[in-house]
């Protein structure tokens, strides 16, 4: 135990995530990613701004187009979202959207998603899609609208303030059951992109179904993501983001973090629950309890803790 | 929309007239529901030339997706559906492109 007050700040905010809130900061603390409350985020009552510099904040699973009691209001409900980002006093550079976008992946779904998003103040935004923007019988809308950084591909790197980035898409093929796959092609895009890389670069890996199995009856998985991750655990900080699931679930791994992310629009039930994972429906006064978005902070002078000193498991 | 259906009813009263053989009826429809992430029934015989429908009963969207790409269906929000004609015999595996799980088969015979 330390008395520093930053690190007594982190657990008490990971104690409030604990409870439930609008959303989710991560902060990187000794090379290492940590979930805190969007909401304390924007007016620090934690102490979270002494933890670092915003970096970037995770949308998920807007369902634009979605319009049934589980939240009659998705545009409502993201435009608060949207607002919660744009009041923090320091602005993420980066936004991360990871899928399901839209509900039904029609144009008039991605353009008002396009337009909403496009109220952030973030600067740059990164998409990958979820299995509800490709159901257009040629697969094309999602594309044509987010599909430039990758080439159509679905996959692509970058770099921001010395983290490596990189988006996987794990929705197009399946395997029997109903798990994602990245397939043999993004598998070895991906070794290729990490040659050479220093195992000291923070690397974020994002998609939208989980790259690691949740629950594989429903498909909460990805099929050939062991390959992914051995191609990772040589690096010494690695945060792995998705969405797919509407609910916060979390791992730590040797030095990979997993973490799925809520969604905006409405939550679904827990692995097993019910016939499928359909929108869960819960009245209406809690309703903004379960939904959320999740943020990540990058510390300038990272500390020598570890996630596993505070994850809520 | 009822102008539509009319247009499109007469549209295929005379198309029906002017090009199909008056001996044989049509055959009749063949139904499967979508409902609690289940293709119900999840297999189905029907003889050549028979249409099936799937219709959406769940508050997720569903499609309907050939293993061979033969048909597709766009994503069928609630209570919406989707037809296919089955012109020759053989086994035709589907499953919904959503929920990969969600496994089915017609059968033509």
């Amino acid at each position: 135990m330390s008395d520093d007050p930053a690190i007594v700040s982190r657990r008490n905010a990971l104690k409030c995530l604990a409870y439930g809130g609008a959303g989710t900061l991560f902060v990187l603390s000794g090379g290492v990613f940590t979930p805190v409350d969007l909401a304390m985020a924007s007016d620090d009552k934690m102490g979270v701004k002494k933890l670092g510099k915003p970096l970037f904040v995770q949308i998920s699973d807007t369902h634009i187009g979605f319009n049934k009691e589980a939240n009659p209001d998705v545009n409502g409900t993201l435009t608060q979202t949207v607002a919660l980002v744009n009041a923090m006093a320091e602005q993420p550079a980066l936004m991360i959207h990871t899928g399901d976008i839209t509900h039904l992946s029609k144009p008039a779904e991605f353009d008002l998603a396009q337009q909403m998003l496009g109220q952030l103040r973030t600067t740059e935004m990164h998409t990958v899609p979820g299995e509800h923007d490709t159901t257009d019988p040629t697969v094309t809308e999602y594309f044509n609208r987010f599909g430039k950084p990758s080439d159509n591909r679905g996959y692509y790197s970058f770099d921001h303030a010395g983290v490596h980035f990189i988006a996987l898409i794990n929705v197009l093929q399946f395997k029997p059951g109903g798990l994602g796959t990245l397939g043999h092609e993004q598998l070895e895009w991906v070794e290729a992109d990490l040659k050479g890389r220093s195992s000291s670069t923070p690397i974020v890996v994002f998609a939208h179904m989980p790259l690691w199995t949740i629950y594989e009856a429903w498909g909460w998985g990805t099929g050939d993501s062991d390959q992914l991750l051995g191609y990772l655990r040589r690096f010494g900080s690695v945060t792995v983001l998705n969405g797919h699931i509407h609910q916060i679930v979390q791992k730590v791994e040797g030095h990979l973090t997993f973490h799925t992310a809520r969604s905006t629009a409405y939550p679904q039930p827990a692995p097993g629950v019910g016939s499928g994972p359909g929108p869960l429906k819960v009245p209406a006064d809690q309703l903004p309890k379960m939904l959320g978005i999740s943020s990540v902070s990058l510390v300038k002078h990272p500390r020598s803790l570890t996630l596993t000193d505070s994850t809520l498991a | 929309m009822a102008r539509s259906v009319t247009a499109v009813s007469v549209a295929m009263l005379s198309f029906m007239a002017s090009c199909r053989p008056t001996t044989a009826a049509p055959p009749e429809p063949t139904q499967i529901a979508v409902k609690d992430f289940m293709f119900q029934p999840a297999s189905l015989t029907i003889k050549v030339g028979a249409t099936v429908t799937w219709t959406n009963k769940d508050d997720e969207p569903h499609t309907v997706k050939s293993d061979t790409g033969l048909f597709r269906s766009g994503a069928m929000d609630t209570n919406e559906s989707f037809s296919f004609k089955f012109d020759k015999p053989g086994t035709y595996h589907f499953t919904c492109s959503i929920h990969p799980r969600m496994t089915g088969t017609i059968i033509v015979q």
